[in-house]
């Protein structure tokens, strides 16, 4: 293993622990960021030691220690901490550390982008600087929205423990929303596009922490799922290709196999939930052998069974269309036109494609247009633009 | 942790003055976890006080002219924000008007 990769897969560790035996997360922080360069010192020297995690929080502890000392905290404290382990095995590897440092980081009580922030930073170990970069924020805006979460989790009270049962229910989906907002925000930016790598390494650790629990894993599995036909998503000049004009032979179908096999595992529990049933969405397209062997009756249904907000109700109405008919689809798309989703670029597309398929070249054009003046981006634009020339003719 | 719990409301809570707690009162009294607390009169009874280069300056109505007032308060001490939340969340004025949990300052720490 290369430095980086142990300091990916460790710091999380580290900290997390360094967290519960001191709990200061400044403290914490500063201490692993001392061991891991100690190591990077040491390790070419003397080689790497067996356990590398376990050698970076004994010298993480042992900093925080001399730290504790020099500030002449409460004896309690140091004995506390300098208990921790001792010279045998460290208290390393305590298999909830960093699943509490996940449900802190991630608490209904800090601001989403807070949690979003604190996640990449004590979790996931990325320099503020990247963080700043990604959020593109300058760095110390990241750097002070950082030091106001971790003061509040402090002074307020925000208990580092993973919550106890009555509360999951509420608490786990706020995790699942940290992670996936971190994947959307690198799936709609290919520059960015290491923010999803990112989500998915931690669902991943999620899945691996919360076994029993299948909301985790449908996640998992949706972020594979999308996530392997990221690179067939745009041509290459940049224009959005739409699923129906992908090339299937380029998506990532190891990773397709593996969401698949995740979101049946998760299935298996009996107990679906939103990210189970849009995993299931992503599935049904994802292993269809071209756009026209979708299974739109399937999609249809599973929409159904999602909270019906005015976006899932537009795909609905989508996935129907492509079951029963474009005639069909035009109906239930116009129905929901005098809703909140009035401005909504893919509202005016959805219609101009339907418009299309029924060859009323002139309306299409004209639905076109309309999503051209809202869409946002120069990819949708694109596609607009094509689709425009197409009817046009 | 000490918290202070700040009930708030618009003026459509004062009909909700003198409904009691519904029983929250007596469960948090027995876990022990309320310090003090009392529900206030309406804001257009406050007078606020400022006291400037050593002038007193007094002004008829709350200090600030927002649309949800401050109806009631309550000191509690618990275990952490959690338990806070759940407290908060039980009381009756939650489902009608909005309760601020505010940390309290601890005494400075001693050298």
């Amino acid at each position: 293993m290369t430095f980086e990769e142990i300091y990916r897969q460790e710091w999380g560790q580290v900290v997390a622990t360094l967290i519960r035996v001191t709990g200061d997360w400044e403290l914490a922080e500063e201490c692993a960021q001392e061991a891991f360069a100690a190591a990077l010192e040491r390790w070419p020297r003397v080689g790497v030691p067996d356990k590398p995690g376990a050698w970076l929080t004994t010298t993480a502890r042992n900093r925080a220690i001399d730290w504790l000392r020099r500030e002449a905290v409460g004896a309690a404290k140091l004995k506390e901490v300098a208990a921790m382990g001792s010279e045998s095995e460290p208290a390393y590897d305590v298999p909830d550390d960093r699943l509490r440092l996940m449900f802190t980081c991630c608490h209904p009580a800090l601001a989403m982008e807070a949690r979003v922030a604190l996640t990449l930073r004590t979790l996931a170990g990325l320099s503020t600087a990247d963080i700043a970069r990604a959020f593109l924020v300058p760095e110390t805006t990241m750097s002070k929205r950082l030091t106001r979460a971790k003061q509040k989790i402090q002074n307020a009270g925000i208990p580092y423990r993973v919550p106890p049962a009555h509360l999951l229910p509420e608490r786990t989906p706020a995790v699942l929303a940290v992670l996936y907002l971190l994947f959307n925000e690198g799936y709609s930016d290919v520059v960015r596009s290491s923010l999803s790598s990112e989500a998915i390494r931690l669902a991943r650790l999620l899945v691996q922490l919360m076994p029993d629990e299948p909301e985790p894993a449908g996640l998992l599995a949706l972020m594979l799922l999308h996530d392997a036909r990221r690179d067939t998503r745009l041509s290459a000049d940049g224009v959005l290709v739409t699923l129906e004009d992908q090339d299937r032979t380029r998506w990532d179908h190891t990773q397709i196999t593996e969401g698949e096999r995740v979101l049946e595992s998760a299935l298996g529990r009996g107990v679906p939930g939103p990210y189970q049933i849009q995993a299931a969405i992503a599935a049904c397209h994802a292993t269809a052998r071209t756009a026209c062997d979708t299974d739109w009756p399937q999609i249809a249904a599973l929409y159904g069974q999602l909270k019906q907000t005015p976006v899932v109700a537009l795909n609905r109405a989508v996935a129907i269309g492509m079951a029963d008919g474009p005639a069909v689809g035009l109906r239930l798309v116009d129905e929901l036109a005098a809703g909140p989703l009035a401005g909504y670029h893919l509202l005016p597309a959805t219609r101009a494609d339907f418009l299309r398929r029924l060859g009323r070249s002139a309306e299409a054009a004209e639905s076109y247009q309309q999503a051209l003046a809202l869409a946002a981006t120069d990819a949708e634009r694109g596609y607009l633009q094509r689709r425009l020339a197409e009817v046009s003719v | 942790m000490k918290y202070l719990l700040m009930i708030c409301g618009d003026e459509t809570a004062e009909a909700h003055a003198n409904d009691g707690c519904g029983g929250w009162s007596e469960e948090m009294e027995s876990r022990g976890v309320v310090e003090g607390g009392a529900g206030l009169r309406p804001p257009a009874e406050a007078t606020t006080v400022r006291v400037r280069d050593e002038q007193l300056l007094l002004t008829d109505g709350p200090f600030a002219e927002t649309k949800e007032q401050i109806g009631g308060f309550v000191l509690i001490n618990c275990a952490d924000l959690d338990e806070a939340i759940e407290i908060a969340a039980k009381h009756p004025a939650a489902g009608y008007g909005t309760i601020e949990i505010r940390p309290v300052l601890g005494p400075p720490e001693v050298v």
